[in-house]
């Protein structure tokens, strides 16, 4: 505070002639104002991102979801004939459900090598991935092809109206043992 | 006709053609100088071109060659035939310099420096007036097969990667999808990477030489004719419907039946050989596959560091040759795996499909 009293009293000369570039340095931002604002800096910047981050996973929820349910009705039991693989509802829930001398189950139409979906071949009772060659029986066991485990089958139930209720939401794998599950075949 | 037709059709199995392919690759080169003189060249060449001739009189052959996914891959034959045949020729001929003592080609050639601009540039300018040229003429003569929007529920038959994945997409016919379309298409890059590291010979740089780079010049060339362009050839014109394997000349019948029936290695031996179930715990299910992997990777470097590659592990020290000889394990490994596929219908060595490991 001396110092600055002084130069009213005394008064010097400017410096001669000084550089643009080497101005005087003012002295309006100390060490403690400079690290707030480098806080609020931050903050700013930080919320900034979070709002951004937020928008975008916000994108990955879609506020109408065009895919059907994952629970659907399949029709009665008595539709289906042993033997026989049907196909009605492969597009649209991409299932198979095939009934064979045990009872009915239903097969996920994707292939377990690398996510295609394979035909079913009705002349030579297998189903064929057009991607790497894999071939599954009609129960689904894997036998030709790279593949290496069997197609996964949905949990299969009666409805309350004697309908086949089938519940993609949970699968059974046969290589953990699954498939004794009672809900992964419907008896008949 | 019909006979050769039909007896060209009975050998194309991926079996014959691959183990033809290898043999015709190492006689090439062990006959390098011979096959390489430009009358004996374009010898070969016109009886290949006879060869593709006749057959385009085939409606099958036609309709697969012709296909506008397919007319990039027959344009890359001849460029890898011609590019192959030049480099090896170029070679060849220094190779014979040199035994007389002379200076090589490149050397000989001149010692001046030329600048890039306007040499090079120019150079480069036409290649790419005449590139874009081709592609405008060719977008416009030859339509983009596009098809119907994607729908997940229905895979195309047979559904083809893009022709540079063809050679991927035959290994994943024989391995899990980890290892065929992660693993090994890394260490593909990593390989390739890291040969300046591992192979610090200074000689044939700056020059052409087969004779004294014949051990590299063959690995490499074995990695790249045999196991990548070869396996696009076949991919792009012998693999049909449900991946089926079809010869040149035959009709792609969607119900062709081909018996594939695979098993595992575990199967084999619990079950064929020793007759007994499958044990629950897969580690002991699965001990001979771990057992031969550890012995093709663990104790197979050891033996060879010790015989064949003794001098070679002297110079290149611990770690670059344990580099080295992973990188060409896993390289022989892919037709070992193909081969034990065609004589046993193996599968997978070691199979954990409980926890996604197959291998």
């Amino acid at each position: 505070m001396s110092e600055e009293q002084k130069p009213p009293t005394t008064p010097t000369p400017p410096p001669p002639a000084p550089a643009p570039t080497s101005l005087p340095v003012q002295p309006t931002m100390t060490r403690r104002k400079f690290l707030s604002w480098f806080a609020l800096g931050w903050i700013a910047f930080s919320a900034a991102m979070a709002g951004f981050l937020t928008s975008i996973v916000r994108f990955l929820f879609p506020n109408v979801l065009f895919e059907p349910p994952m629970t659907f009705k399949a029709g009665l039991p008595s539709e289906y004939q042993v033997g026989k693989v049907d196909e009605r509802f492969k597009i649209k829930y991409g299932v198979w459900i095939v009934r064979s001398a045990d009872g009915i189950f239903a097969l996920s139409t994707v292939c377990t090598h690398l996510g295609c979906t394979p035909n079913w071949l009705d002349a030579e009772k297998k189903f064929k991935c057009p991607c790497h060659g894999s071939g599954f029986r009609m129960s689904g066991i894997n036998f030709e092809g790279p593949a290496p485990r069997p197609l996964e089958r949905f949990k299969i139930e009666l409805a309350d109206d004697g309908q086949v209720l089938i519940d993609k939401s949970k699968s059974f794998h046969q290589e953990k043992g699954e498939w004794s599950d009672p809900l992964s075949i419907l008896k008949v | 006709m019909d006979a050769f037709k039909q007896f060209v059709n009975n050998i194309s199995s991926p079996q014959v053609l691959v183990t033809l392919a290898i043999i015709f690759f190492f006689v090439y080169l062990k006959f390098v100088r011979f096959f390489t003189r430009t009358p004996v060249f374009l010898a070969m060449l016109g009886l290949f071109l006879a060869f593709c001739g006749v057959s385009l009189t085939d409606e099958h052959f036609r309709s697969v060659v012709t296909m506008p996914d397919n007319v990039p891959i027959v344009g890359m034959i001849f460029l890898i035939i011609f590019f192959t045949w030049l480099s090896l020729r170029k070679a060849v001929d220094n190779d014979i310099r040199m035994e007389r003592g002379e200076p090589t080609f490149e050397a000989s050639e001149s010692k001046d420096k030329l600048y890039t601009w306007p040499h090079l540039v120019y150079i480069e300018l036409l290649c790419m007036i005449i590139a874009t040229i081709v592609l405008v003429v060719w977008a416009i003569y030859l339509k983009a097969p596009l098809e119907a929007p994607a729908n997940p529920t229905v895979s195309p038959n047979p559904s083809k990667a893009p022709w540079y994945f063809l050679g991927l997409q035959e290994m994943l016919v024989y391995f899990d999808p980890w290892i065929a379309g992660v693993l090994l298409p890394s260490m593909i890059i990593i390989g390739l990477m890291a040969i300046p590291y591992i192979d610090r010979n200074p000689k044939g740089s700056g020059y052409f030489s087969f004779k004294e780079r014949k051990w590299i010049i063959t690995g490499f060339l074995f990695g790249f004719l045999i196991l990548w362009i070869f396996l696009i050839i076949l991919g792009t014109f012998l693999r049909g419907p449900n991946w089926n394997f079809f010869g040149p000349y035959e009709f792609w019948d969607v119900h062709k039946v081909v018996p594939l029936v695979n098993v595992n290695l575990s199967e084999l031996i619990w079950v064929k050989w020793l007759g007994a179930g499958l044990p629950k715990f897969f580690l002991q299910r699965e001990i001979f596959g771990l057992v031969m992997l550890a012995l093709y990777f663990g104790v197979m470097p050891l033996v060879l560091a010790k015989t064949v590659f003794r001098k070679l592990y002297m110079e290149m020290g611990m770690i670059r040759y344990s580099l080295f000889i992973i990188f060409l394990l896993v390289l022989i490994a892919l037709p070992v795996k193909m081969y034990l596929r065609w004589m046993f219908n193996l599968k997978y060595i070691v199979a954990v499909p409980e926890y996604f490991f197959n291998i």
